[in-house]
């Protein structure tokens, strides 16, 4: 897979440390699961995270060893990993199964979108877009994450392609085109409504919950 | 004289790749009964767990416990978890420690970054009862034991990590550890950490394409 557009510094660091919300956890995990390159880049921000446990030290209160020792439960044992579906592993998780599992509606237009159940602070869906179409015209008030899973789209700023990221900030206005020949689905995570500059689209966000 | 033509017998050419251990393990046997001191490393921290991994070895995993414990304990409070409950943790991310030992590979990360992983998402648990998405676990297969020159390496990256992280400036160290804590959102976060950590990617890179090869 020849992957151009990545999660950046700040995104790979706050998932390191614990701190994205679960829905653009989600996609960071999704995203790493295909590209090799930042699970790499994952494991060196960790290695930052190893360092500074090692930096601080707090004493225990007496008998916490013990209780520890106590309490050991039996080892678990490793099983081989069994590859349960045509997506990456985090993302099947939460469709339960694969493609064919995800329960779909429409948005207009012939694109589709199924919302995933995640956490507060932001949200998950996956979008399908027939070839050819566009993604009504939008801005965000936060940032909003694209992970590209099948096809491929076009906006302003490049070309998007099985497994690359797009990260739009507050800044970006786009029109997301998928590509032509094949119909382009899409993980996308926003932690902010997305804008509509159309009228219809924007009567129908409440609807559709975008 | 014979004795001193045996180094000179390939004096230029490509310098042998040090032997290779199959089960490096073995040369660590019984460390977890022999008294660790203060200034243990990195690669008898590994050597330790891997006892615990291998033999479930109780004396190794105290001397891990003694070392790690109060660390996590101190890392989680200044996370913001209170002194008991931080306790508490450290003793849960020990006993995970344990249970899922055979998950630990001493080539691809170093103890205190496994420890560092299992102490965030014990404090995601906490914090805010949500899921923590995963990366798709990898098969690294049965036959992926380290040898120890990954290990000497692995150790090499967590010295010249923490020496680096002690010599920035104040300011800058303050903003990885406010990130590490969870004290700062992924759009306040910078871009720039100042540490050197492009050896560290490279080498996890390369063991990820060595997997992929033999993978296809």
């Amino acid at each position: 897979m020849n992957i151009r557009h990545h999660l950046s510094d700040p995104l790979l660091i706050a998932y390191a440390a614990g701190n994205l919300p679960e829905a653009f956890g989600l996609v960071a995990a999704t995203h790493i699961s295909m590209c090799d390159d930042c699970r790499a880049r994952l494991g060196a921000f960790e290695a930052v995270g190893g360092a500074l446990v090692e930096a601080e030290s707090v004493a225990l209160s007496a008998g916490c060893l013990e209780a520890t020792l106590a309490r050991l439960g039996m080892p678990e044992t490793t099983k081989p990993l069994a590859k349960r579906s045509n997506l990456p592993a985090p993302l099947a998780d939460y469709i339960g199964g694969d493609l064919a599992a995800v329960k779909w509606k429409p948005l207009g237009m012939g694109v589709r979108q199924a919302i995933l159940p995640t956490g507060s602070g932001a949200s998950a869906r996956l979008l399908h877009i027939p070839a050819g179409q566009a993604v009504p015209d939008h801005g965000h008030r936060g940032t909003e994450l694209t992970l590209v899973l099948r096809g491929a789209f076009r906006d302003a700023t490049d070309r998007f392609g099985p497994g690359d990221l797009e990260i739009a900030s507050e800044d970006l206005e786009h029109t997301p085109v998928a590509e032509a020949g094949e119909d382009c689905i899409c993980l996308a995570a926003t932690d902010a409504p997305l804008r509509f500059k159309a009228l219809l689209p924007r009567l129908l966000q409440p609807l559709f919950r975008i | 004289m014979l004795l001193d033509l045996a180094p000179l017998s390939r004096p230029y050419g490509p310098v042998p790749k040090p032997l290779v251990r199959k089960r490096p393990v073995q040369v660590w046997q019984g460390i977890g009964q022999a008294r660790v001191s203060e200034k243990a490393s990195e690669t008898d921290w590994a050597a330790l767990l891997v006892a615990v991994r291998d033999r479930q070895d109780k004396a190794a995993f105290a001397a891990l416990f003694q070392h790690f414990a109060p660390r996590v304990k101190g890392f989680l409070m200044k996370s913001g978890t209170e002194a008991g409950l931080a306790e508490e943790c450290a003793q849960e991310v020990m006993a995970t420690l344990w249970t899922k030992a055979q998950l630990y590979d001493p080539a691809r990360a170093s103890v205190a970054t496994w420890v560092f992983t299992i102490a965030r998402n014990r404090r995601i648990d906490i914090a805010r009862k949500a899921r923590r998405p995963e990366p798709e676990a990898l098969d690294w297969g049965p036959d992926s034991e380290p040898d120890q020159a990954d290990l000497y390496e692995t150790a090499q990256e967590t010295a010249r990590l923490t020496a680096a992280l002690s010599d920035l400036p104040e300011k800058q160290r303050a903003l990885i550890q406010r990130a590490f804590y969870g004290d700062l959102s992924h759009s306040e976060i910078a871009a720039e950490t100042g540490l050197p950590l492009g050896t560290i990617k490279s080498r996890i890179r390369l063991a990820l394409d060595r997997l992929r090869q033999t993978m296809t």
